[in-house]
């Protein structure tokens, strides 16, 4: 081993697998035991220990129309919610296949001994949640994502006890490498050939060689200051996409969730959980008005209460009533918040109040919303039972992703899927909440059965690893400890959240994002000179050395985006062009990079992409009303018998 | 606003390492973790330490501070008088990989070893019906992040390495007691945790509810349940009489650990 000074010849730990998964949140581990259970053998690759993934962030549930609480849900009325939370730009199958499948997902969990809340007759429970017509949201408490993780993360361990009966070997068909990091992905011509990468612990590098890879990586929402994500959220798998050929789409779209913690200021950022609105929290301003009533857009009039009265009644009687205004789509309400703050009404710390304590009994909310308790009185000191909590925007997700077939998962390049947070399309210009851990369970598995069929289908010829990639991988890794007197890596990263906070945050106009372009290329430079003190044993300034190249690269995709969408849509919103335009749902801007090589010779590359067009049986499940708030007069005329399009009948869920 | 606090940290590897002195910026409503984040940025950017979601949620944090098994996340620093000292050690249970990290690989290995769900033959997915009452007794060992402190406090391996071979720990026989309460797992679970799972070993002094960061009933719900579990089975009277009258030698794995 060398520290990069000495020229010691370098050792690699050599693996071999049909398959693996970069990732153990719940798109990597479901991606996993679906390849295993394929026959496959399969790694998975992650940068935390195992079980500690993102997902145990997840609080409010998996949607899905499962029609526990309310009969009339089914799959069709959810993928309507879906493809209106996300202002129509999501690709129509994704959302298709989602709504469809998710209920199987779901159900599936149980089989392998997850414990959700149950309705008085024994099934699932089901909760509201923003955007969501019917209470949808299968869940434990707020703490679904902890539930949703272990209960995969037990799967694996049932099937790795399956493997150990059959061959006294617990990892003869998964082997997880725990805290290891994936720095780039290898190819023989075009086609994956393996993966690259270190372990975090003693700094050793590894070749895996397999001919399909599966992104599971999560999200991007570290290059923002003001965040709910965790550390490794540096956009690892979008960055290794693009670097191996791979475009992503949607990138402008980053969901900043609209109730985060603001104060004291080290738990800016902390999530609050939407269930605390779906259960009854209310959002006021200092005036005490419960401002939402004054934001509902014209395309949800239809669907919003316009009183307090109305909105508190459907609680009980959600036939008879329309939903309250707190419970729109994210964009919304966090836009609404924003703008609450501008303009004076501010809680004392600058965010809103959320109030629960005025709103249900003390034992109710510690029951229902057990974490949220504990979170706000250990680290806030307030009781949430007693008192209102102060809440604000906060970057929680990226709509944005690797460009997928919808079926397979499968990128632009052979042998390379994308599941979860990571893969772009599903969720169009704002996800709604709910549709992540079920996103992450349907196209998981999905991924994992394509990449299966794909390396069956390569019968005895498998892409190789070339020797001088895997030089050239270990010379880029080891870089920053041949730099003397540069700069702390965690210096330029806490600038880069910075900026992007500030310049490509929640409320964009152009000047502002093509400053921030300007300030990503001159950290290009200080990224390229950035060194590193001590060893390669769990260094944590070289890891963020390493994970700052991906995060440049993300946010420049994010900024170039974001100046090329002259509109405002879901998770985008810019103060110069504040109206959502037909022409523009039409519109998928693809990112990829049209030069590649060293961190400063790195171009990224915008187009102009049609955005997939429904098919009639999908379009017929809208009024044409609703269709004509989105589309262009010309996409209107265009459809097939579109005047004599009618309401749904009760029965379908209208 | 801020004032400056002095901390110690255990810096070092598995051949040895020392307490470091470092007098550090400490703001309004910090925690621990953004104070050893302060020394990494400024101060020690090769400090080695783990941590994911910084909101109690992960248990990747855990350490020792002023001695007591802690997630730094949760950690307030106004929990201390200003010109108390901060020691912050990695947990003691298990082997130092660097700084504040240890190799935490013991408890993945006792996972393992505990047989997973049974699901029920005749059900598929879809056809699970379970009453709230029933599924919450298992509902609140699932609340468990696995930050190991209990673990790391439990007197039969924290001290006594040559344990760890057979016993579980506290986290995994509560993992135990949640199938064998899970209403539709199908498998016998009484005899493994004696006999495989070091049951026995446990002398219910509770270190292990202490230290829970969610406040499990680490004990009072799940160990001392099954132990009874296990009693109700292996102690009924007409066995125990026929045993008795055999002069039956005492099961070793009955015989508690020592403290």
């Amino acid at each position: 081993m060398t520290d990069g000074n000495g020229t010691t010849t370098e050792t690699y730990e050599r693996h071999d697998f049909d398959v693996i998964v970069i990732g153990a949140g719940g798109a990597g581990l479901r991606a996993a035991i679906a390849a295993r259970e394929e026959g496959m053998r399969t790694a998975i690759v992650c940068k935390s220990l195992f079980g500690k993934a993102h997902t145990v962030m997840a609080e409010g549930g998996a949607a899905a129309a499962l029609g526990n609480v309310n009969p009339k849900d089914n799959w069709k009325v959810h993928f309507r919610d879906t493809m209106r939370g996300g202002k129509f730009l999501n690709n129509y199958r994704m959302a298709e296949l989602h709504a469809k499948e998710a209920p199987q997902r779901v159900w599936e969990l149980e089989t392998y001994g997850a414990l959700f809340d149950r309705t008085k007759d024994g099934r699932i429970s089901q909760r509201n949640f923003g955007g969501h017509e019917y209470p949808r949201l299968a869940h434990v408490g707020d703490r679904t994502g902890l539930e949703l993780i272990r209960t995969l993360q037990q799967k694996i361990v049932s099937l790795q006890q399956e493997d150990f009966r059959e061959t006294g070997d617990y990892e003869s068909r998964i082997k997880v490498f725990a805290e290891c990091t994936v720095t780039e992905l290898i190819k023989d011509g075009d086609r994956i050939s393996g993966a690259f990468g270190y372990w975090r612990e003693n700094g050793r590098f590894l070749v895996f060689s397999a001919p399909a890879v599966i992104l599971a990586t999560g999200g991007i929402g570290k290059s923002f200051k003001v965040t709910s994500n965790s550390w490794e959220y540096t956009g690892d798998g979008h960055a290794l996409a693009l670097r191996a050929g791979a475009s992503l789409i949607n990138m402008e779209f980053v969901q900043f969730h609209p109730t985060g913690m603001v104060s004291p200021p080290s738990v800016k950022g902390i999530l609050v959980t939407e269930s605390v609105r779906g259960d009854g929290g209310v959002l006021k301003n200092s005036e005490g008005e419960r401002f939402m009533f004054n934001y509902i857009p014209d395309v949800f009039k239809a669907q919003y209460a316009t009183s307090a009265e109305e909105a508190d009644k459907w609680y009980t009687d959600p036939d008879n009533n329309r939903r309250p205004p707190e419970l729109l789509p994210r964009d919304e309400v966090a836009r609404a918040i924003n703008s609450e703050v501008k303009a004076g009404r501010g809680s004392p710390s600058g965010g809103v109040f959320l109030d629960i304590a005025s709103r249900l009994p003390a034992a109710e909310i510690q029951r229902k919303l057990p974490s949220m308790y504990h979170q706000f009185k250990e680290l806030a000191d307030v009781d949430i039972t007693a008192e209102p909590m102060e809440v604000g925007p906060t970057c929680h997700y990226v709509m944005g992703g690797v460009e997928v077939d919808a079926d397979t998962q499968q990128s632009r390049v052979p042998g390379l899927y994308a599941a979860g947070e990571v893969s772009g399309g599903m969720h169009g210009s704002n996800r709604l909440g709910g549709n992540s851990l079920s996103d992450l369970l349907v196209f998981g598995m999905r991924a994992g059965v394509a990449a299966a069929q794909y390396v069956g289908s390569l019968g005895g010829t498998r892409p190789a690893v070339s020797e001088e990639t895997v030089a050239a991988a270990t010379e880029a890794a080891l870089a920053p400890f041949a730099i003397q007197g540069g700069e702390n890596a965690f210096t330029i990263q806490q600038d880069l959240q910075q900026s992007m906070n500030d310049l490509v945050g929640i409320i964009r106009k152009a000047e502002e994002v093509e400053q921030a372009l300007l300030t990503l290329q001159d950290l290009r430079g200080r990224v390229a000179k950035v060194s590193v003190a001590g060893g390669r044993v769990f260094n944590p300034g070289w890891h963020l050395a390493l994970d700052l190249r991906n995060m440049l690269l993300v946010s420049e995709c994010v900024a170039k985006a974001a100046l090329e969408r002259t509109e405002s849509r879901g998770g985008h919103t810019r103060d110069d062009h504040p109206a959502m335009e037909s022409e523009w749902r039409k519109i998928n801007l693809v990112l990829s990079l049209t030069s590649t090589g060293r961190l400063e010779d790195e171009t990224v590359g915008l187009e102009r992409q049609p955005v997939p067009t429904m098919p009639t049986e999908l379009l017929q499940l809208f009024e044409w009303g609703e269709l004509s708030k989105y589309m262009t007069p010309e996409e209107l005329e265009g459809l097939p018998g579109a005047t004599k399009m009618a309401p749904l009948p009760e029965s379908e869920g209208a | 606003m801020g004032y400056d606090h002095h901390f110690r940290v255990w810096r070092g590897d598995d051949t040895g390492g020392e307490l470091d002195d470092f007098s550090v910026e400490v703001n309004d409503g910090e925690v621990v973790l953004d104070i050893i984040h302060r020394l990494q940025a400024t101060q020690a950017p090769d400090l080695a330490v783990r941590w994911n979601c910084k909101a109690g949620k992960c248990g990747s944090c855990s350490a020792e501070v002023n001695g007591k098994p802690r997630l730094m996340c949760m950690t307030r620093m106004s929990t201390f008088d200003k010109d108390e000292v901060v020691t912050v050690t990695p947990i003691r249970t298990f082997p130092v990989i660097r700084d504040l990290v240890t190799d935490v690989s013991y408890n993945y290995e006792k996972a393992r070893e505990i047989p997973s769900f049974v699901p029920p033959a005749d059900l598929a997915p879809g056809e699970y019906r379970m009453q709230q009452v029933d599924v919450e007794r298992s509902q609140e060992f699932r609340k468990c992040i696995e930050c190991f402190m209990c673990n790391n406090v439990c007197h039969v391996i924290r001290d006594h390495e040559e344990n760890k071979e057979q016993f579980a720990g506290p986290r995994y026989l509560m993992r135990v007691a949640e199938l064998d309460m899970h209403p539709l797992d199908q498998a016998d679970r009484q005899h493994e945790a004696q006999e495989q799972h070091g049951l026995g070993m446990c002398n219910i002094t509770k270190c292990c509810t202490e230290v829970c960061p969610e406040h499990i009933k680490i004990t009072d719900n799940a160990l001392i349940p099954m132990k009874e579990r296990v009693v109700d089975r292996r102690y009924d009277p007409l066995v125990w009489l026929g045993n008795k009258i055999l002069r039956r030698t005492p099961d070793r794995d009955r015989s508690s650990t020592t403290d």
